[in-house]
């Protein structure tokens, strides 16, 4: 590609170029990875290695919201949005010491697999299934909406194009190879991702002297930022400009923020424990000494871009910030900045703004408005990198926002297809109807998801942490106590997810749409925060009220809780 | 010697378990308790950044990954020990 550049491409051939070749390579792992066996359709024949299951969960983990949205939002929200970076990490915490081990012993296919048999009945495995469908689907539409974005800016296509062009281009990776295809797909879309991360990132640290590797050095830019911040001030804007905004939270202020900070990272570190489409990763191990494993490798690899997203975010605004450097705007003349190329290419589009609006020729800190979400994409731009390393960039968030859509759109599609098809409505389906059962939920689903995508509802990151909450209010007690206490049943759970899903939801309608001022600060982001207490305590009292699970599932707890033996449910059940 | 008595299958259990309690500990510490001070760290320094703001961007999450392979590393041996690795 950098060949092609050199020798005279147009920098629209080049992005095309990245995107299609890295579509290209995707669609040709799914096709080779095609199966008609249902232990390899939903949990990839259980063979997948360690290390290669743990890219495979960093791909399916870093979403859209992770590579495009995250380093914009700490750009712009500063300590605060920490609790994104802490709460997406810490998670997996939880998933290891409460949950994936346990969860690979028993077998199953699907997360409501566990919860219906774990607890008994189809009632408990039912409300499983709506949880999960809302969750993934509030966030696979997110995913799909990033998509589109990035195609229709690098194809120049209208956005609702772009969003089912993205969704062929899903539905070509995981329609036939089931979770093997996905899994293998995943894996290259995490190799494409992270070195789309990291080039830029390095190449901007080099040219600004921050050395090879910015995440020991760029201590002093936290620094040099808040001298900066400092000099400059942190004012509002004297207009505000619709879908864009000024800087005007600090770095590094944490005083009397950390209550916000903390409610977050718990919101979000009990979701990453509860989220379907992360724990069925696990499920595909050879045994669960490698699940284990398998999570140690993943937090390894999210790692990769998790302590990078601070440094680009901070480098960036260096780069935006510091008059002794070339690539700054801060105090130039209206002029100097209108007629800097990447500006020009942002504003066109409306993600970005420069309106002098103090009248005195020169462009303050608060008059320079960016939308959050394009912090990452521009990056290589505002560096001054070359123009392919831009159509790195977005050929990297495009596998970031597909590789977490396939597992979601496959989990939405396995629950519903194993959960409510097998399970409940006909247990007699032979194994060819199950997974052509399967496939066609998958295509009215991803089609449902891409429409609803196009109506353009929500942002990026704040559809993302609903999912969590949603998932964390109905899934996370349920899922965990199933584990850790065995008085717990069917009658509890039903409750515990009844009551906190439905609080929650309740909670989040009230502060976001119907007015009411939220709790202690806990806003709609965060609205499990609300949402598990109700589900542990309804879980809990309705358990004891009601009388012990039999002698039969108590057993099954205990052979649960060591490794060794058969799963509890069979192969091809 | 895969020993299947209740007894050894309890111990086995109560190992794990008090494992898993020091990991959620140590959870709680860099997960909530470090990042909520993270005003009060900011005072000192390390590695050139204030060291709240480090814990936030990096210490802990370092922090994460190695509680997870010392957990994953004691289970093994837990497992071992009592004959029920599979």
């Amino acid at each position: 590609m950098a060949l092609l550049e050199r020798m005279g491409a147009s920098p629209e051939t080049i992005g095309i170029g990245f995107l299609l070749f890295t579509i290209g390579i995707y669609a040709l792992i799914g096709w080779l990875s095609r199966t008609a066996e249902v232990d390899a359709y939903y949990v990839a024949g259980r063979e997948v290695p360690a290390v290669y299951n743990g890219m495979a969960t960093a791909a399916d983990w870093m979403s859209g919201a992770s590579f495009v949205a995250l380093a914009g939002g700490v750009y712009f929200g500063g300590y605060p949005y920490l609790g994104f970076i802490v709460g997406w990490t810490g998670g997996y915490v939880l998933v290891n010491s409460l949950l994936a081990p346990y969860l690979r012993k028993f077998g199953c296919y699907t997360v409501p697999d566990f919860i219906g048999t774990r607890y008994g009945g189809n009632l408990a495995r039912l409300c499983a299934v709506v949880v999960l469908v809302v969750a993934s689907f509030t966030y696979v539409t997110a995913q799909i909406n990033a998509t589109g974005t990035i195609a229709a800016r690098t194809l120049h296509i209208p956005f609702e194009v772009g969003v089912y062009l993205g969704l062929l281009g899903i539905f070509i990776c995981s329609m036939l190879g089931g979770m093997r295809g996905v899994t293998w797909t995943q894996v290259a879309q995490y190799i494409v991702l992270i070195i789309a991360y990291l080039l830029p990132l390095i190449w901007m640290s080099n040219k600004l002297g921050y050395g090879i590797i910015p995440h020991f050095s760029y201590g002093e830019g936290v620094q040099r930022i808040a001298e900066l911040e400092a000099q400059y001030g942190l004012a509002p804007a004297a207009e505000n400009i619709g879908g864009v905004r000024v800087l005007t939270t600090p770095a590094n202020a944490p005083a009397g923020a950390g209550w916000g900070m903390v409610t977050l990272a718990i919101a979000m570190m009990t979701g990453t424990a509860s989220l379907p489409h992360i724990l069925m990763r696990y499920f595909t191990t050879p045994s669960v000494r490698a699940a284990r494993k398998s999570v140690a490798w993943s937090l390894f690899f999210i790692l990769m871009l998790y302590l990078s997203a601070p440094a680009l975010a901070t480098l960036t605004k260096v780069n935006l910030l510091d008059p002794n450097l070339a690539t700054s705007v801060i105090g130039k003349t209206v002029e100097e900045v209108t007629n800097i190329e990447w500006v020009k290419r942002w504003s066109e589009v409306g993600m970005l703004a420069v309106a002098d609006q103090s009248g005195d020729g020169i462009i303050q800190l608060n008059e320079f408005f960016m939308r959050p979400d394009i912090v990452v994409l521009a990056t290589p731009e505002i560096a001054g990198l070359p123009y392919v390393i831009s159509g790195l960039v977005a050929a990297g968030g495009l596998a970031a926002a597909m590789s977490t859509a396939d597992g979601l759109l496959l989990a939405i599609a396995n629950a519903l297809s194993h959960d409510l098809y097998y399970s409940i409505i006909d247990p007699k389906a032979d194994t060819r109807k199950r997974l052509i059962v399967a496939r066609v939920l998958l295509i009215f689903i991803g089609l449902a998801a891409a429409f609803i995508a196009s109506l353009k509802l929500t942002g990026i990151l704040g559809a993302v942490a609903w999912a969590f909450c949603f998932a964390n209010s109905g899934l996370f007690f349920p899922l965990v106590l199933g584990v850790w206490w065995k008085r717990a049943n069917a009658a509890g759970a039903v409750a515990g997810m009844v009551v906190g899903f439905g609080v929650g939801t309740w909670y989040l309608w009230s502060v976001f749409a119907g007015g009411m001022e939220p709790w202690m600060g806990i806003d709609h982001l965060r609205f499990g925060i609300i949402g598990m207490p109700a589900s542990l305590i309804a879980m809990v009292v309705v358990s004891l009220l009601t009388p012990a699970p039999s002698q039969e599932i108590q057993d099954m707890v205990d052979e649960v809780r060591i490794p060794s033996g058969n799963t509890i449910l069979g192969s091809g059940h | 010697m895969a020993d299947n008595s209740a007894q050894n299958r309890a111990e086995h259990w109560r190992k794990t378990r008090n494992l898993t309690f020091v990991i959620m500990a140590l959870w709680v510490l860099f997960g909530i308790i470090i990042p909520y001070n993270a005003d009060a760290l900011n005072s000192m320094s390390i590695l050139g950044f204030p060291m709240g703001y480090w814990f936030c961007v990096q210490g802990s999450l370092i922090a994460f990954v190695l509680m997870i392979w010392f957990q994953n590393w004691r289970q093994d041996a837990i497992d071992d020990e009592h004959g029920v690795n599979d």
